[in-house]
């Protein structure tokens, strides 16, 4: 049976059909898809398949290494950046080693789509020394997830699945199977695997260290590698390493007429690359994300063996891959016709008409020009980000999840002032809490605004951890409670709001506004919800 | 055989419902098929696209490359001229009128027209206006499906029709009547 399915989806199938028996993530694009899926999925419910939302990237990591620990099949998803939050716990269960299979699964985005940097995942998997696998295309991506669960128990340690936007939110058939069933309760009974004292750890570490031959062995041994060596074609000087995606850019542009290496599953197949490279001249590397090929396949062939990619300039340095830059890269003509036309305006994403976020933000820009150019406002990640565009120019930075209440406090330090963070609601508690607590104790002089709109909006309105609990964390963390301050953000509240700005930039210590008013888009589905179920 | 269509618009605008019905129907006739969707940020107001690749053969990119688009279906004018490098010698637009002014730089209506005028194949309605009057305006983007049938050509204009019936079948008979007249009205339009 064949089922038309998001790359996102393929994996989540993939994941159900192995026997998952927990899903833990924070929501992120190009990840949040899986989740959702897994969510929305009849045998996931029968099954009572974990599917919560987690708080952040590190919890939900942690949380399926526990799962992993009691014997099931757990799956961790993320956007790429979420790799940095979780990296602790993520490296460190290569050194633990898993019991259940354990797969994390990093949805990069080169082109940055919809994000603030485009690092490359498959760094992390050589990090951990564990076994990467980049699906090529969506039924692959549904295909390994039942080999990665089985190769996971194999070696008794975790796996990264690698995938990036264009397959994450690409959508095509899948040829899909029975679904097996989930592990059985057996939680582990050896303490020492998992106790990462020193000594421990040394042994752990060693350990890992004597499984690289075997994994590199189940790369080398991998149906997700192939070497296509055509016969026909034999004048064909350039060989070319195609990893994940890059394959389908290949392909299209020159079918079967060159020599090819498909990757999808690393430590890279050292004999293949060697092999194609003795029948070849030279070699292009054709992966999405950073060189991190390339590089090794310089130091595999030493440095007079012509290796050709991003970092020769063939392909660009940044950026995606797509069939045009890869087509040029191995020299095929583009069907090009048509200019660019020169009317365009460029359209970039804005506020939604009636979001919340704009009253919030026409206050503080107004309060802020107040104090010349003395103010300053450090921003966060969410659709709030969007404040730094026109007609708000509202904010000064952006820079990972939380930095906006560490950095405003950071420059209070220096003596900024006023000195002001806004962060929504959901980024808050996925990296928030900890900052404010450093503020407490401190003493900053800031004001912190919490943007509340009740969920996580800018992946489309997940549930957000600390719904309805905010001031009592804000309390609990030590801000004065008459310092903690809630308002409805709309139009004819500005003025109101500002007021409050300005109150709590003279209060010499942390203070926290939170504009409340549910997303738009939020409160639109719920009422067509609501309207369909009267209908029933 | 294999048809390459760029689905583009703002924001919000409903191509993923257009993408969602070619599909239906692909997959019915038992074509290959790939979509690339735009998820994200992207999605508040600014300019989004998707890549629909239909074929018999195997289909390896998920993007189109450029000059092989053979139709670009928009729900705005400006934004079927954004993807032009896309499309092939031969390729056609198919396009609302209506422009969707969301930014303070938006061109004068009349150099898109002008630049729309230089392209060999280009159909070009007020989809809305014609929504409005054999259904509701929330039909708009099944109007304009009707208009592209023709240009599609892999897939029949009754096996079109048939997907917006099978896609809006679980919102009712009367939803799905109102986005067949919609369709037979981009149809008839173009014809």
């Amino acid at each position: 049976m064949k089922r038309l399915l998001l790359g996102d989806e393929a994996i989540a199938l993939g994941a159900l059909h192995a026997g998952l028996s927990g899903v833990y993530a924070y929501p992120g694009t190009p990840s949040t898809e899986i989740t959702e899926f897994i969510q929305g999925d009849k045998l996931a419910r029968e099954r009572n398949v974990h599917s919560r939302w987690c708080t952040n990237e590190k919890t939900a990591m942690e949380a399926a290494l526990g799962m992993s620990y009691a014997g099931k099949r757990a799956l961790v998803c993320m956007k790429h950046v979420g790799m940095n939050v979780c990296a602790d716990a993520f490296v460190n269960s290569a050194i633990t080693g898993c019991n259940g299979g354990l797969i994390v699964l990093a949805a990069d985005d080169p082109s940055m789509h919809s994000s603030q940097n485009e690092q490359d995942s498959r760094f992390y998997g050589k990090f951990a020394m564990i076994p990467v696998f980049e699906p090529s295309n969506q039924q692959e991506a549904y295909d390994m997830m039942e080999e990665a669960f089985a190769l996971s128990e194999r070696l008794k340690e975790p796996v990264l699945m690698r995938v990036v936007t264009r397959l994450a939110h690409s959508r095509a058939a899948v040829e899909i199977h029975e679904p097996k069933e989930e592990n059985a309760l057996s939680p582990e009974t050896d303490r020492t695997h998992w106790v990462l004292l020193p000594g421990n750890a040394k042994r752990q570490y060693s350990a890992l260290i004597e499984k690289q031959p075997v994994i590199a062995e189940a790369a080398a041994e991998s149906d997700f590698n192939r070497l296509e060596l055509c016969e026909d074609e034999p004048d064909n000087k350039t060989g070319v390493i195609c990893c994940g995606i890059g394959y389908n850019y290949v392909k299209e542009a020159v079918g079967n007429k060159m020599n090819v290496l498909k990757v999808s599953q690393y430590p890279l197949p050292e004999k293949d690359i060697v092999a194609l490279a003795a029948v070849s001249e030279n070699l292009l590397v054709v992966e999405d994300g950073q060189p991190v090929v390339e590089e090794l396949v310089r130091g595999m062939l030493g440095a007079d063996y012509p290796v050709y990619g991003r970092l020769t300039g063939d392909l660009p340095r940044a950026g995606e891959l797509n069939p045009d830059n890869v087509a040029k890269a191995l020299g095929v003509e583009s069907n090009r016709v048509f200019d660019p036309s020169p009317v365009l305006a460029g359209r970039p994403p804005q506020f939604c008409q009636g979001c919340g976020h704009r009253d919030v933000y026409n206050a503080i820009r107004e309060v802020v020009a107040e104090f010349g150019d003395k103010a300053r406002v450090f921003g966060d990640i969410g659709c709030y980000t969007l404040g730094a565009l026109p007609p708000f120019t509202a904010i000064d930075s952006c820079v990972d999840m939380g930095a906006s209440i560490t950095m405003a406090k950071g420059a209070a330090d220096a003596g900024v002032h006023p000195s002001l963070a806004i962060i929504g609601d959901s980024t808050f508690t996925h990296s928030g809490m900890t900052g404010l607590l450093d503020a407490v104790n401190d003493h900053s002089n800031i004001v912190v605004v919490i943007s509340d709109n009740l969920t996580t909006g800018m992946t489309g309105g997940q549930d957000s951890a600390g719904t309805s609990k905010y001031e009592a964390i804000c309390v609990a963390l030590g801000v004065d409670p008459a310092h903690v301050r809630v308002i409805v953000p709309q139009p004819t509240k500005v003025e109101q709001i500002k007021e409050m700005i300005r109150e709590e930039i003279a209060y010499p210590d942390v203070s926290v506004i939170i504009p409340r008013r549910e997303c738009i888009q939020t409160l639109a589905r719920h009422a067509r919800q609501k309207a369909a179920a009267r209908k029933q | 055989m294999k048809k390459d269509i760029i689905l583009c618009g703002v924001g919000g605008q409903g191509i993923l419902s257009i993408a969602t019905i070619i599909g239906e129907a692909a997959t019915a006739a038992g074509l290959n098929l790939k979509q690339a969707e735009v998820h994200g940020m992207s999605q508040r107001g600014g300019d989004v696209q998707s890549n629909l690749r239909l074929s018999t053969d195997t289909i390896y990119s998920d993007l189109i490359p450029m000059g092989e688009a053979d139709v670009i279906i928009s729900m705005e004018p400006m934004e079927a001229l954004r993807y032009l490098p896309y499309l092939s010698k031969d390729g056609a637009i198919v396009t609302s009128s209506q422009s969707f002014v969301n930014i303070p730089n938006y061109p004068e209506s009349s150099a898109i027209d002008a630049e729309l005028a230089k392209l060999p194949k280009v159909a070009k309605l007020d989809i809305e206006q014609i929504a409005k009057e054999v259904a509701t305006v929330r039909s708009a983007n099944v109007v304009l499906l009707g208009m592209a049938a023709p240009y599609i050509g892999i897939l029949s204009t009754d096996e079109l029709r048939s997907a917006v019936a099978r896609v809006f079948e679980r919102k009712g008979e009367a939803i799905v009547e109102a986005n067949l007249k919609a369709f037979d009205a981009g149809v008839a339009a173009v014809g």
